[in-house]
């Protein structure tokens, strides 16, 4: 079974600022590190499919087609916008697996080496059809 | 087995000899591991060569003669490391003898590499790789590819299913005659797992994991010349056969998925039917029936209905009856509540759900609410067939299946019209 696990984060300069660019240098390399070593076991365990992190939410635009569906791009978004910043997608043998690879994604060390318990989203990817329809 | 053929092309030769070959590799230098890696190596390096340069003479003794030489290679460079393995050993190792290769048993190894490939102490997800490549003769890019993973991921898993093997220390060899008809299953659900994973996502974009369900239909044919007395892998044979007849009938062109009752049967595949309905009658009557060989006979009774209308359900109903006492599976009493609803009414099936619903297993699972949808079409109760048929795509993992599932809903509710749709 295949899962996406979703990690976010909150829009905005204040969020953003609270975030990992404030962090000392040796917590930085610390987390780097541990996401580093994480994938790693991933591919080892041969569980993953994939893994993204994602430009920050200040990059981001919202786009929707106009006129002739020329693109018309927005990008101001509300504080409390939660945006996607990074994911993976993994191939395991059941739920309760894909939620033990969250958690461990989940207490990233973040200041001080503290996990961080950030919450990841955790969805099926869904697949072919079953058996058979009667 | 039968020798394989000259005019085969390369990539079916070089999959029906990969077993032999590693059985031979195997018996030779004790490391499974390894060799599995040699022979691995030495077929894509046959894959490469044979069509430049035209097959060899003996392309299984070509095989095992540059596994082996892989091997010593690996032995020389392991050596050099723990400079304990003698030259003398390597140089024997580099010059088989060919008539050895010729009449060292080969039925067998087939045998005992899918007993090994199988094992219990595996995973499911490993032991499918493993079984693919070491029996089944697929490179790693072309199992990770069937699976859709990166060809890394696979590679890991099929590492990490060897070292399991390893550290088990599962000898090569047969198991004892004790342990030998359980194994046995064990390799056979692996077997049915390859067939379903890729019967369940051959439909739409996705045909060359189709693959998947030829080579399970390969390797359990394999498995029933070597066992011919074993009425489960006769039955699992049949059971492929006669599901797998219907696999052009079961997705229109653009993919959208067609239950069996609205199948055009004419599409069905004849001659694949007549063979599984012929391996199970002269199965059934040995008498040691098992689940394969009673889902094998459910689907023999569809495939031999030339019109929907004309199933036999009470056929299929006494089936499900007796898998029901068998297996204790879920899905299976779904199936059987579906039988007792086309012999019986809707009411009767729709009563059985009832007493379903206790089981935690089903309580929340999509097909508890598709059945129910479909028996309540069934009984007239419209409103209440949308409801479950949204319940239902809301809680499937697949894709065609819930797409299926919300056009059955949009189909029921447009017929009801916008006023009922408030209820």
């Amino acid at each position: 079974m295949k899962f996406i696990l979703m990690m976010g984060m909150k829009a905005g300069k204040e969020s953003m600022s609270k975030g990992i660019m404030s962090w000392p240098k040796q917590d930085i390399q610390a987390h780097i590190g541990f996401m580093m070593a994480f994938n790693k076991q991933l591919k080892e365990a041969g569980e993953l499919v994939s893994a993204e992190g994602l430009a920050w939410p200040d990059q981001a635009k919202l786009v929707r087609a106009g006129e002739d569906g020329i693109p018309i791009t927005d990008g101001v978004f509300p504080e409390s916008k939660e945006f996607l910043i990074g994911y993976w997608i993994i191939d395991v043998e059941s739920p309760e697996r894909a939620y033990q690879v969250a958690a461990r994604a989940s207490s990233a060390p973040g200041p001080g080496g503290a996990p961080l318990n950030m919450p990841i989203e955790v969805r099926q990817v869904m697949s072919g059809p079953p058996e058979e329809l009667q | 087995m039968t020798r394989p053929s000259w005019d085969v092309p390369i990539e079916q030769l070089l999959r029906e000899l990969t077993p032999l070959v590693l059985g031979t590799v195997v018996r030779r230098f004790r490391d499974f591991a390894a060799a599995e890696d040699a022979v691995q190596e030495a077929s894509l390096a046959a894959a490469q060569d044979w069509p430049r340069q035209g097959l060899p003479e003996n392309p299984r003794a070509w095989l095992t003669q540059v596994a082996f030489r892989r091997m010593a290679d690996h032995f020389r460079s392991e050596s050099a490391r723990r400079r304990r393995e003698s030259e003398v050993a390597l140089e024997a190792a580099y010059a088989p003898d060919s008539t050895a290769i010729e009449t060292a048993p080969q039925e067998d190894d087939t045998l005992v590499l899918l007993f090994m490939c199988c094992h219990p102490a595996l995973t499911p997800a490993s032991a499918i790789a493993l079984t693919l490549r070491a029996v089944g003769g697929l490179t790693t890019a072309e199992i990770a590819r069937a699976f859709l993973v990166p060809e890394a991921t696979m590679a890991q898993r099929i590492s990490r299913a060897k070292q399991s093997i390893k550290n088990s220390g599962i000898p090569f060899q047969l198991p004892t005659s004790e342990e030998r008809a359980q194994r046995l299953r064990a390799v056979l659900h692996v077997l049915y797992l390859i067939f379903n994973e890729g019967y369940t996502s051959s439909v739409g974009p996705e045909l060359r994991r189709s693959d998947l369900t030829q080579e399970a239909l390969r390797l359990t044919r394999i498995v029933h010349n070597l066992q011919p007395n074993d009425t489960e892998a006769a039955g699992l044979l049949a059971l492929m056969l006669l599901t797998d007849a219907r696999r052009r009938a079961r997705a229109s062109a653009a993919g959208e998925l067609i239950p069996l009752a609205q199948q055009d049967r004419a599409l069905w595949d004849r001659q694949q039917i007549a063979e599984g309905v012929a391996l199970l009658s002269a199965t059934l009557p040995k008498g040691s029936v098992g689940p394969y060989q009673l889902q094998a006979a459910i689907a023999a009774v569809h495939d031999e209905a030339s019109r929907a209308e004309d199933t036999d359900w009470p056929q299929i109903l006494a089936l499900y009856d007796l898998l029901g006492r068998m297996s204790d599976n879920p899905v299976v009493r779904l199936n059987h509540a579906i039988a007792a609803a086309m012999v019986h009414g809707a009411a009767k099936g729709l009563e059985l759900l009832d007493t379903l619903k206790l089981d935690d297993r089903l309580a929340d699972h999509h097909r508890m609410d598709a059945v129910r949808a479909h028996l309540l079409e069934r009984a007239g109760d419209r409103a209440g067939a949308v409801r479950h048929y949204r319940a239902a795509a809301g809680k499937t993992g697949s894709l065609p299946e819930r797409n299926y599932l919300l056009t059955q809903a949009a189909r029921l509710s447009s017929e009801l019209g916008p006023m009922s749709e408030q209820e």
